[in-house]
């Protein structure tokens, strides 16, 4: 059998002394020791999480305040407008949304969170990619901005049917949050940035909370029964059924939003003829293929077999084609479906629902189905 | 007696009637680093295989990993139920959970495996 990689020396969360005691198994990720599963395995985690609710430690993650120089938050979100294609301007007070930092060749440098707190703008974003985010943030925006990231900070993800059950049994006033809301919430006494959001496709919360609070607020939450603790491993195949994109295999700056079928983050505002059309970068790409099409598109796949289909796996037209017509990018099972998935990006000619293609595995062609993504459809509580 | 190899594989001499026939498959300890199997793509029977080679492919949700003949020869058996059920793996890796009988092309090569001993003392600073 193939060896696992080693472990050298790796960066910590606030959570990880409770991680051990829960029994995770802990492996390296982005640079960060972090559990991929617990005692229960990645398959009863995943359906847990579909079933009644599932708390992830996801404080790897970036957590960075943007506060305005002159005081006026609309200066930052005219800021960011700048470096990402969504309507900063227009995210109200208490409102969070998904959106892209953009290259000049019209790529996708990071995919993040942003929150209108209030008197500054938060943004989460990929643990691999927070570094060079600051970099970015401080390089472009400092004129404007002050870039601060929040290093003492735990971030917690609270996903499931039951998630709002659970989290209103701290602080009932979280039951009136709709999906995408942003804002303060005291939990146990430490005052905490509540989102309703994540990474699942399924309703439930993200909280922000200082590290010396974490661990409590993880213990409290995990007394409830339809709480359990849940590794990186059911994050990777909850977030593929819900179609959900992973910075570094589904988008990097080799993909156009328009090509990762992110055209919604492209708000009719910031396209041509919006009243603040492009200004971000990689505009001039970007607003062309969102007008004329891109070569290649990311599309669900479904595999014929039980076999899965891995990230890097050739695509191909039909059975005894020599070339290549797409990748993927995102491959394992559906737990939920009891399915392999995947997801990839074809040429946009092969790219319609229904559309029988061949991945490459081991050597052999295996049939695959362009499918609809989601896989498993979205429960926000909009 | 189980004989094992540096890559968690795991094989078994079967006695008279099938003498010079070895079942094998992964280690408890590689089921548990492999977390829950999804699939397990098995040999055909009648495929040859050097000691060394891939024989077999074991996958978890997360990743698949190659199985290696712990030693050369060739297929004579797989195990069929692991293609409805690749979890009987997990639950039992040293009994139901078999992947393929070799009959085996030169006994010799079974006694450069190594023994429980040595396979736990190689495992013992990796468990967790």
């Amino acid at each position: 059998m193939s060896a696992p990689q080693a472990t050298t020396e790796l960066r910590r969360t606030p959570l990880h002394d409770l991680h051990v005691r829960l029994g995770a198994r802990m492996v390296p990720f982005a640079g960060y020791a972090m559990p991929v599963q617990y005692a229960d395995g990645i398959i009863k985690e995943h359906l847990h999480v579909r079933a009644a609710a599932g708390l992830f430690d996801v404080s790897h993650m970036g957590q960075i305040a943007l506060r305005p120089r002159s005081g006026v938050v609309g200066d930052v979100a005219r800021a960011l407008e700048g470096l990402a294609p969504g309507d900063m301007r227009g995210l109200a007070t208490g409102r969070q949304r998904y959106t892209l930092f953009t290259a000049d060749a019209g790529g996708v440098l990071d995919d993040l969170m942003v929150s209108n707190q209030g008197d500054h703008l938060m943004l989460v974003v990929n643990a691999a990619r927070k570094e060079f985010d600051e970099t970015h943030l401080r390089a472009q925006l400092s004129d404007r901005c002050i870039v601060e990231p929040l290093v003492d900070r735990a971030l917690i993800a609270l996903q499931g049917p039951a998630a709002e059950a659970v989290l209103a049994g701290l602080a009932p006033d979280v039951r009136a949050m709709r999906f995408m809301d942003a804002r303060a919430v005291t939990l146990l006494g430490a005052v905490c940035l509540v989102s309703r959001s994540g990474y699942t496709g399924e309703d439930g919360f993200e909280i922000s909370v200082l590290a010396p609070a974490a661990e409590a607020l993880c213990e409290a939450l995990l007394r409830d029964p339809a709480v359990k603790p849940i590794g990186l491993g059911a994050r990777d195949s909850l977030r593929l059924e819900a179609g959900l994109c992973l910075y570094g295999a589904d988008l990097d700056e080799s993909t156009s939003p328009v090509e990762a079928a992110l055209e919604w983050t492209v708000p009719p505002v910031r396209r041509a003829s919006g009243a603040r059309a492009g200004g971000f970068p990689g505009a001039e790409k970007i607003l062309s293929e969102l007008k004329s099409g891109a070569a290649r598109r990311r599309v669900g796949l479904r595999p014929d077999g039980r076999a899965p289909v891995r990230a890097g796996a050739p695509l191909f037209a039909d059975a005894g084609a020599t070339a290549p017509i797409g990748m993927v990018t995102s491959g394992g099972f559906g737990v939920s479906l009891n399915a392999p998935i995947a997801m990839g990006y074809v040429r946009t000619d092969a790219a319609a629902t229904d559309t029988q293609l061949f991945a490459e595995v081991r050597g052999k062609r295996l049939g695959v189905t362009v499918s609809d993504l989601p896989f498993v459809p979205a429960r926000y509580r909009r | 007696m189980l004989k094992f190899t540096p890559d968690h594989e795991w094989l078994r001499l079967d006695g008279a009637p099938d003498a010079g026939v070895a079942t094998i498959g992964i280690t408890p300890f590689a089921q548990k680093q492999l977390g829950d199997l999804v699939f397990v793509e098995l040999p055909a029977v009648g495929t040859r295989f050097d000691k060394g080679a891939v024989a077999a492919t074991v996958e978890s949700v997360k990743a698949a990993s190659d199985v290696y003949a712990p030693v050369g020869g060739e297929v004579v058996a797989v195990n069929d139920k692991l293609s409805s059920e690749p979890g009987l793996v997990n639950a039992e890796p040293t009994g139901g959970g078999w992947l393929f009988r070799l009959k085996v092309a030169d006994t010799g090569e079974i006694e450069g495996l190594l023994d429980d001993k040595a396979y736990e003392a190689l495992t013992a600073d990796k468990a967790g």
